[in-house]
């Protein structure tokens, strides 16, 4: 066998690398900063870029103005960091930038707890744009996820011109662990398509079966228009209702109405079960330990991990949630998606653990959970 | 060469604004440059200045307020044979103020127009970074309070190698234009003019007056001498080129046989500046060479050289899945307060359970084994204990070998590092407890 120890946060700036990322800026911030520090030694070398930017505002938009330019992009950051991109995640949703945003969780509110771990921005990372636009959310369990998750998130970016956010979390971000990414299979990298050679191009311009519009970059031989304002087909503002109507609806179609094709998951269905688990992100760990225990001791229950949160993989849940009479939704803060859960399944009985106090949920709790019926 | 103006869509400024002006001033600095409208980004602001991308046949990117050097920065750095060009009013000189003594710092080849009208035109004619004092605008009293900042004085001291100012209406704005483009490096014209719908409302503004106030400033030698230096993309893609590739993470290579005890939990209980994570690390190493599945989670304070350090690791022959430690097999006690961050996992420790302590470390009471090898006698100081500990634990002989160890080592040390780190763990050999 051939190892590698790697945090979390490595294997993201080594799966960046394999998605073809040739820019990444960012700002300093604990738990996020060694994505930055081995894409600094990654990037430069191999004629690609590494930028301090002198905020994190500034660290997404230099990533906005690179990725109009051409390149694969990325930023990293955490909470705080997070909150000062709002404004530049909403430009991206709006007007189509492709990106990917790593959100290194730390435990909130606000400043926090820099050196400790939650799932608290799960809620935030999808609605903190201006326009409430739907996202990409993809939430890594080890490190194996997050190199394999970051080059699928450049590829859902590229494909639907969309900021891709990767939801980790300081317990995975820096914790070791080893990873044969050799024997990782790298699924094969997209690039945004660039329009059919003969008409004019046209900036947004959406031909049938499209959900996003053909890319051109900025620099290239035919000048290209960006905008954060409400557009028209042709990159100009406009107060045309019907075009606006339809453009907005197209941007919350593309995400919603493909998310079955990248609902990653895994799934540990028993058939005797009467309780489903279902979680994401570090406590996913915790609870395969306990789906193990719970199957070694004769009371075996399900488990559901999901990697894509958002938008909310409703028929991969509705299925696996099958007969299950109970569903025991599990994350590192006080309830966020939890909420969907609830939503989506009306008829089942939705019990909730959560924790946010900078500890991981140990398998023991949640096997506590599982006998407290 | 032609004119790049886009006849489609002609300004849109108030009857009087100098915004149109400039306009033209720039369109004439394009054509007098010979550029086409595929060599020229125009990346705009917010407000009325926010509206001139719209204006030319350029690539254009319009975005946020105050941001638009941030899109123009990632732009150059990608695309070094575009002009870029970025129109500003005096509202997203403030807001974006940090983007803008970034810019002048870093010295990217980009220029930067700010359209400077003494007020926020497009809202109300709200008070800016550059209003005077004692004039009426749409703040009340607000404006008073404040003092207007001397744009080309401020980006100088930033580091500026190119900061001029003029005037909307000089003779020769066309070639104060040119002249900014052409310098490399980041280039700031201050473009005073008057903003008839708001500002010239209330306060007397004539193109004389912006004449005669400039007059008074005192004139300034551009390029500015002592900020002359590399241009920013040019000096970046110099220094990357020195860099050394790195072609793939390290790997190691499975070559020893573990001891046979399953699954163990060790956690290193220490301070700062003791290497404790560096411990972890080579710990597990060790176990990547014997082909276990590994974990490492640390805690610290944000304090570097101050404060407990404890790295949790495991080491098993399976997949492992939550990280944390309630009950470990060993525990290395290197730092009271590494112990006391963690009084509470005494309680759980059983028998079997292994203490490896240092010299003066208070334990709460556990039935776990005790042993305390003499570090002090081999003098064996307090950032190399870690270390040490981990040599003794591998003569030991339960959870990693000498010879894991050692190969640890060498995957993680060079040269004179690796010999002064061979040379302690074998100093432990024989290190009674």
């Amino acid at each position: 066998m051939v190892f590698c120890l790697m945090e979390g946060n490595e294997a993201i700036a080594w799966g960046a690398v394999a998605s073809e990322c040739r820019f990444f800026s960012g700002y300093p911030i604990t738990p996020a900063t060694t994505i930055f520090n081995t894409l600094l030694k990654l990037l430069p070398p191999l004629g690609g870029m590494c930028i301090q930017g002198e905020d994190e505002i500034a660290s997404i938009g230099y990533c906005l103005g690179a990725s109009m330019a051409g390149l694969k992009v990325m930023t990293a950051t955490s909470g705080p960091g997070i909150s000062l991109c709002s404004e530049h995640i909403s430009f991206a949703i709006g007007s189509e930038i492709p990106i990917v945003i790593v959100d290194v969780q730390r435990l909130g509110p606000s400043t926090g707890s820099a050196t400790r771990g939650a799932d608290g921005d799960i809620q935030f990372l999808r609605w903190g744009n201006s326009g409430g636009l739907p996202v990409i959310v993809l939430a890594p369990v080890n490190v194996k996820d997050c190199y394999f998750l970051t080059i699928q998130a450049f590829n859902l970016a590229e494909k639907f011109r969309c900021p891709v956010f990767i939801a980790s979390n300081k317990e995975i971000a820096m914790t070791r662990e080893n990873i044969d990414i050799h024997a990782i299979a790298k699924p094969e990298i997209i690039e945004r398509s660039a329009p059919p050679p003969g008409k004019p191009f046209v900036p947004f311009e959406i031909s049938s079966g499209q959900l996003t519009p053909y890319f051109l970059p900025i620099g290239g031989n035919v000048p290209v228009r960006q905008t954060s304002s409400t557009h028209g087909p042709d990159g100009y503002i406009t107060t045309d209702s019907d075009k606006i109507a339809e453009i907005q609806e197209r941007l919350k179609a593309k995400l919603v109405s493909s998310v079955n094709g990248f609902s990653f998951h895994e799934s540990y269905p028993e058939e005797r079960a009467d309780t489903l688990l279902l979680t994401y992100g570090v406590t996913a760990r915790a609870a395969r330990d306990a789906y193990k225990a719970q199957k070694k001791y004769g009371k075996p229950v399900s488990l559901l991990i999901l990697k894509t949160l958002w938008p909310v993989p409703q028929d991969l849940i509705r299925e696996k949630a099958g007969n299950a009479r109970r569903v025991i939704v599990m994350e590192m803060n006080l309830g966020q998606y939890v909420r969907e859960i609830e939503r989506i399944l009306p008829d089942k009985k939705i019990d909730f653990l959560g924790q946010m106090d900078g500890r991981l949920i140990t398998p023991h709790r949640i096997q506590e959970v599982i006998a407290h019926v | 060469m032609s004119s790049l103006l886009n006849t489609g869509r002609p300004p849109v400024f108030c009857p009087g604004c100098s915004h149109e002006r400039i306009t033209h001033g720039l369109d004439k600095a394009f054509q007098n440059m010979g550029l086409s409208g595929e060599q020229i980004v125009i990346v705009t602001d917010i407000g009325c200045s926010g509206l001139f991308d719209t204006f030319f046949h350029t690539h254009a990117f319009h975005g946020l307020h105050g941001r638009a050097l941030t899109y123009a920065t990632g732009l150059k750095m990608a695309r070094p044979e575009l002009t870029v060009i970025v129109t500003m009013g005096d509202g997203g000189l403030g807001i974006g103020g940090a983007h803008i003594l970034s810019a002048c710092r870093r010295n990217l080849d980009i220029t930067l127009l700010i359209l400077n009208n003494f007020n926020f035109g497009m809202t109300g004619g709200q008070f800016s970074a550059t209003t005077p004092s004692q004039v009426q605008v749409g703040s009340g009293f607000l404006n008073r309070l404040e003092r207007p900042m001397d744009v080309c004085r401020v980006m100088s001291s930033a580091g500026a190698a190119y900061a001029v100012r003029c005037s909307s209406y000089a003779k020769d704005l066309a070639q104060e234009i040119e002249n900014a483009v052409r310098f490399e490096g980041f280039s700031i014209i201050d473009i005073w003019g008057i903003c008839p719908g708001r500002y010239s409302q209330r306060n007397k503004m004539t193109p004389q007056i912006i004449e005669d106030s400039l007059a008074k400033l005192p004139s300034r030698t551009n390029p500015i001498p002592e900020n002359i230096r590399k241009e920013y993309g040019r000096h970046y893609r110099e220094l990357a080129a020195e860099q050394t590739p790195v072609s793939s993470p390290a790997k190691i290579e499975t070559k020893f046989h573990a001891p046979d005890f399953g699954r163990k939990e060790v956690v290193i209980l220490g301070s700062a500046g003791q290497r404790i994570i560096t411990a972890g690390e080579i710990l597990c190493l060790a176990g990547l060479t014997a082909g276990l599945n590994v974990t490492q989670k640390n805690e610290y304070d944000i304090t570097v050289l101050r404060g407990a350090c404890i790295s949790d690791v495991i080491l098993s022959p399976e997949e492992i899945g939550y990280t944390g430690i309630t009950s470990p097999d060993i525990v290395l006690a290197l730092s009271q307060e590494g112990v006391d961050r963690r009084k509470h996992l005494f309680d759980h420790l059983d028998k079997n359970a292994l203490i490896i302590r240092a010299e003066k470390i208070h334990l709460p009471p556990c039935n776990a084994e005790v042993q305390q090898p003499d570090f002090k006698a081999h003098k064996i100081k307090s950032s190399d204990r870690a270390l040490a500990a981990l040599s003794f634990l591998s003569k030991l002989k339960m959870v990693i070998y000498p010879d894991m160890l050692e190969s640890a080592l060498a995957h993680r040390f060079k040269d004179n590092i690796l010999a002064s780190a061979l040379d302690l763990v074998r100093r432990v050999e024989g290190l009674g407890a």
